[in-house]
């Protein structure tokens, strides 16, 4: 069959993308979603705070996702869920399968890669030690506990401050568990700030920074780690090994861009995001595939995600209806103390939203940027976290058409 | 006295530093909003909290719906919610907004469903 245009993913970014797509006049859109419902992440989120920007107030995860599941169903958007997608040509033929479709194959004019992101796992760190029962991503220890009403330990260590891992410390403590710490081995917390105050601080949880695992012990089910001291170079300092008795290892130890179906299309990604280099449209480098979300750059709230995969579904239907977009042919370079930006090209002639993200915590200082060695935009901060996404809208009028951009923070 | 509060209000999570005498704040600094101080305040005199879980389904397309305060609640009655929240158990179909206890602990609160469950078997 043919569609003007696919998304594969029915998270946070595929609906509000597919919504917007709509709104600009697409008729033939068709969503295909790997679990049984959409929403996709969210579903298992069910703490509050999400929201705040996109509604004004503060939602669940599953009730944010419902506001935009509603509005797809009643547009009449095709969904297609239990539906796992298998490959994407970069001819844009998207052959997914599914308990109910069967074999599908689409020819798509446009293709919406709102994929998302997974979990790192034990065996990207190279924990040494045995291999029991009991240790988890926070993100499955989530589902088995917020899906599958699965408890899954009582006493607990977290390695990793990621946001789940901080929202799975507090649910834990809430449902009878006791966690006995969190282990991060760099020297600052990668969750947001008020997650370590309302989900660690207010259960008398303790961070440890400079801090790690550095062995799993337990036959069938965990029964101890050990932790040590890391120095600023990441490795254990020898001397400083404790045993901590658990049968719970949580790991929040980062999320990784899932994005084997846009390396089949042809995609390049690239090695800072790990998604795709795109333009200030959220263009590949394939014409007609885009992305956003989580498949493009991990957020840190999905109210971003949403309007991210908004202004995808923008550019896309102009692609849709024009047939092309205009030429990207200017860079943007991080510069100091700039982790990775979003998008990588611009065209000069557009408005965008600039992502990033900084490489370690600063205080006081501005994001500065300048094209062709003039400073065109300066955004002061009292502090610049890794563990936030810095965004920042770009006016046309202050870009010229030649002469890369750079972007530093200073 | 001085502290540093990290205000929970929103996902800027502001450092507050605030100067107060008992409960009374007497200066504010680094909120990048009025809700800064209002949050210093309160954590000052009555610090309060939302929490979210979830409740038991009968004959529900999933075994759990998710549920969560409309309102904070004092920080120290946390685990008492908790444990009014693990008594109830549903009758599927239930839909986002349903109060699942009205008036929590007595407080102005209620706890309500925040995942649609329809029932097993139905499409």
């Amino acid at each position: 069959m043919k569609r003007q245009a696919v998304i594969i993913g029915g998270g946070p970014a595929g609906l509000a993308a597919a919504l917007r797509l709509r709104e600009k006049g697409i008729r033939d859109i068709l969503i295909l979603e790997r679990e049984h419902f959409p929403g996709g992440i969210l579903r298992q989120c069910i703490h509050d705070g999400f929201g705040l920007t996109r509604f004004g107030e503060s939602l669940s995860g599953p009730e944010y996702a419902q506001r935009f599941i509603d509005r797809v169903r009643a547009e009449n958007i095709e969904i297609i869920t239990d539906c796992t997608v298998l490959d994407v040509s970069p001819e844009k033929v998207v052959t997914a399968v599914g308990k109910a479709c069967g074999l599908l194959r689409v020819e798509a004019q446009a293709v919406l890669l709102t994929m998302g992101c997974r979990e790192r796992t034990r065996g990207a760190l190279a924990t040494p030690g045995t291999r029991p029962a009991g240790v988890y991503t926070a993100g499955v220890a989530q589902a088995y506990m917020n899906l599958q009403n699965i408890m899954v330990g009582k006493e607990v260590v977290i390695l990793g401050s990621g946001d789940i891992g901080l929202i799975m410390a507090r649910r834990l403590t809430l449902e009878g568990a006791h966690v006995k710490g969190v282990f991060e081995v760099q020297p600052y917390p990668s969750g947001l700030p008020r997650n370590i105050e309302q989900c660690l601080n207010d259960y008398g949880i303790p961070l440890h920074l400079s801090h790690t695992v550095v062995e799993i012990r337990g036959r069938d089910r965990l029964s101890s780690v050990v932790v040590a001291a890391c120095d600023e170079r990441f490795r254990p300092i020898p001397g400083t090994e404790e045993e901590i008795l658990c049968d719970t290892l949580i790991l929040s130890v980062g999320l990784i861009p899932e994005n084997e179906l846009s390396l089949a299309a042809g995609v390049r990604l690239d090695p800072r995001t790990r998604g795709a280099f795109v333009d200030e449209f959220c263009q590949t480098e394939v014409p007609g595939v885009f992305a956003a979300g989580n498949v493009l750059h991990v957020h840190d709230l999905v109210d971003f995600v949403s309007l991210e995969a908004e202004s995808l579904a923008d550019s896309a239907a102009e692609y849709l209806l024009e047939g092309s977009l205009p030429l990207c042919g200017l860079e943007v370079v991080a510069g100091a103390n700039v982790g990775h930006v979003i998008p990588q090209r611009f065209s000069g002639a557009r408005s965008f939203t600039l992502s990033l993200r900084v490489r370690t915590p600063l205080r006081n200082v501005s994001v500065v940027l300048r094209q062709n060695g003039q400073e065109i935009l300066r955004k002061k901060m009292r502090k610049a976290l890794p563990a936030e996404m810095i965004q920042l809208p770009v006016k046309a009028e202050k870009l010229s058409a030649e002469g890369n951009l750079e972007v530093s923070v200073e | 006295m001085k502290r540093t509060f990290t205000c929970i209000i929103c996902p800027n999570g502001c450092e507050v530093e605030a100067e107060y005498e008992g409960t009374t704040v007497l200066s504010v600094s680094g909120n990048l909003c009025p809700k800064g101080k209002a949050y210093v305040t309160q954590e000052l005199t009555d610090p309060r909290r939302t929490i979210a879980s979830s409740v038991r389904i009968k004959g529900g397309e999933l075994p759990l719906t998710s549920v969560r305060l409309t309102k904070a609640i004092p920080k120290a009655r946390i685990f008492d919610a908790m444990e009014e929240i693990r008594k109830v158990t549903l009758q599927a179909p239930v839909q986002i907004g349903d109060v699942v206890i009205s008036g929590l602990l007595g407080q102005d609160c209620d706890v309500i469903v925040t995942k649609n469950v329809g029932r097993k078997g139905d499409q």
